[in-house]
């Protein structure tokens, strides 16, 4: 008699698509040290810098005149730049996705452009654009306007500086969601803009919205192309990130960290929402 | 119906590309022509002069070559994040996930004095390297570590997706043929990633090149060592030397529209690979 009944207890075979344990948990350990190194650390050493002293002294740091004008400063461009942005993203999205007309590729280009240029050389195109050696200079001074090392010289290169965010966002939405819609709700009788309101808003809500999220929070930490026109007048044309460099060039660490604490903030309610929008956007897909 | 309606019912072409191109324009093209031509009034002499000094010249190198040294070390772990992220489980995987879009939301300045706290002599990563002997803040890895820290999303963002659609068929056939896991992992799923790789080495090294805000903080700012050559643009301008800040800025300029060519090109590569393969 042969013992045939008796399996021979092989050794687990590793699937063929996929690592052994040691290296799947080697590569996960690998990658969760260089992003803590890069992600967790930086981030984690703003809040303790921020919240070391304790809440009062936060507190008191974003409360403090120069704090307070450079927050409402920043709002103040947010409430120009992010609107403008938005419109522009919309309109050039309707553009590009719903119809068919040369020199489009050249278009969406185009506006790739501000990603790739240097905020610094941004700042430097309207220092010589309006400033009082560049082409519109003397004129402006003839007519007392102040462009350059005032607000409206802060607002027109972070308008520059996030141009492309919303556009980019909705772009390939609309191109991927085609026109059947639209052409339903018109060819039924409603209006263009009856059309744009109840069919196609509700369609790019949620990229519209992370789209403007986005655009808000690189409006509000612009940093290069400010630094080059505002000229750092405290209280008058500081910004939020030039006034953490000002208050971190004069040693006052606490007080930056607490006005920096405040733009992380944002940029961590950004990627919740940047989540929330992938997350919604996948769900979508499996039920469809 | 048998009639084939050219024209689209849609409305609004006019306006929206009207408006878009006028914006555009106004803001973008206008002001850009505006540097090239005021660049364009200095003589060859003086250009090149303003150019090749040897300060600039030094941050050239600089910029160039610490870009070079974050994107490369982006391309490495950046698309072994992808592929863990893509391939593996492990808990507290969607936070992780979520978190590599940081550098793209957190100012620059913040990220600067966070960097330059961390890696100083008495942070908490420079305090342990002190020790060795390594000096990071004020010092080329500084500079390196800002920018691979800039660069960070790139590389994850464009091979995720491009891991996430690979057929699993391919390699089970790699393996069923007998190639061992590394071979098929080389020779199979690496050339399908390959262009949306170089995509991103692209993007996070074109990004790294014109960074300021980062940079400057840790990078200690010393003449012919750690200055980047927007910092050298940002002290002319500061200086009212106009000129030699706009010759700079033309070369710059210059490199990322060609920087700019090349991704283009590298993202029809992209999509080419993705549209044979499904």
């Amino acid at each position: 008699m042969t013992d045939v009944s008796v399996a021979i207890p092989a050794k687990p075979l590793v699937k063929a698509t996929t690592e052994p344990r040691w290296v799947r948990y080697s590569l996960i350990s690998i990658m969760l040290l260089f992003l803590s190194l890069f992600l967790l650390l930086p981030l984690s050493v703003v809040l303790y810098g921020a919240f070391e002293a304790g809440l009062r002294v936060w507190w008191q740091a974003v409360t403090e005149p120069d704090a307070v004008a450079a927050i409402k400063l920043t709002l103040f461009v947010l409430v120009i730049v992010v609107p403008l942005n938005a419109i522009f993203g919309v309109a050039i999205a309707w553009a590009v996705a719903k119809f068919e007309f040369r020199g489009k590729t050249l278009l969406v280009s185009i506006i790739d452009m501000p990603f790739a240029i240097s905020p610094v050389v941004v700042g430097l195109i309207f220092v010589i654009f309006f400033g009082s050696h560049g082409w519109l200079g003397p004129w402006l001074q003839q007519h007392d306007i102040k462009i350059i090392f005032a607000v409206p010289g802060i607002v027109i290169v972070i308008l520059f500086g996030t141009l492309p965010f919303v556009a980019r966002e909705l772009i390939p939405l609309m191109q991927q969601q085609g026109k059947d819609e639209e052409e339903a709700s018109l060819t039924l009788g409603a209006s263009g803009w009856k059309t744009f309101w109840y069919v196609t808003l509700p369609n790019i809500k949620w990229g519209l919205i992370y789209g403007v999220v986005l655009c808000n929070a690189r409006a509000m930490g612009e940093f290069g192309a400010v630094a080059v026109v505002s000229g750092r007048i405290r209280g008058e044309t500081n910004t939020m990130p030039l006034h953490i460099e000002v208050l971190y060039n004069e040693y006052m660490f606490t007080a930056a960290f607490a006005v920096s604490s405040l733009l992380t903030g944002l940029a961590l309610v950004t990627i919740v929402i940047k989540s929330y929008v992938e997350y919604k956007d996948e769900r979508k897909h499996k039920t469809a | 119906m048998a009639t084939v309606v050219s024209r689209t019912v849609i409305p609004g072409f006019g306006l929206t590309l009207g408006f878009s191109v006028f914006y555009l324009s106004l803001l973008f093209l206008l002001p850009v022509a505006g540097l090239l031509i005021f660049t364009l009034q200095m003589s060859w002499a003086d250009f090149w002069r303003a150019i090749s000094h040897p300060q600039v010249v030094a941050s050239y190198k600089l910029s160039f070559g610490a870009s070079l040294a974050g994107a490369t070390i982006n391309a490495i772990f950046g698309s072994l994040t992808a592929w863990v992220l893509v391939r593996y489980r492990f808990p507290g995987k969607k936070v992780v996930d979520a978190l590599v879009d940081l550098p793209f939301a957190l100012p620059t300045a913040v990220a600067g004095i966070a960097l330059v706290t961390l890696y100083s002599a008495t942070g908490w990563v420079g305090q342990y390297l002190q020790v060795w002997d390594i000096r990071i803040a004020y010092s080329e890895i500084g500079v390196i570590i800002a920018l691979t820290y800039i660069g960070l999303p790139f590389v994850v963002r464009m091979v995720q997706p491009v891991l996430a659609d690979f057929e699993k068929e391919l390699e089970e056939a790699s393996a069923s043929l007998g190639a061992s896991r590394w071979t098929t992992v080389r020779r199979v799923i690496l050339p399908a990633i390959l262009p949306a790789l170089l995509t991103g080495y692209a993007l996070a090294f074109a990004r790294a090149l014109g960074e300021y805000g980062s940079v400057i903080f840790i990078s200690g700012n010393l003449p012919y060592r750690t200055e980047i050559t927007p910092l050298l643009i940002v002290a002319k301008a500061e200086q009212y030397d106009y000129q030699g800040a706009a010759a700079i800025g033309v070369v710059m300029l210059v490199a990322a529209f060609l920087l700019l060519l090349l991704i283009n090109g590298l993202q029809w590569w992209t999509n080419k690979r993705n549209g044979g393969a499904i």
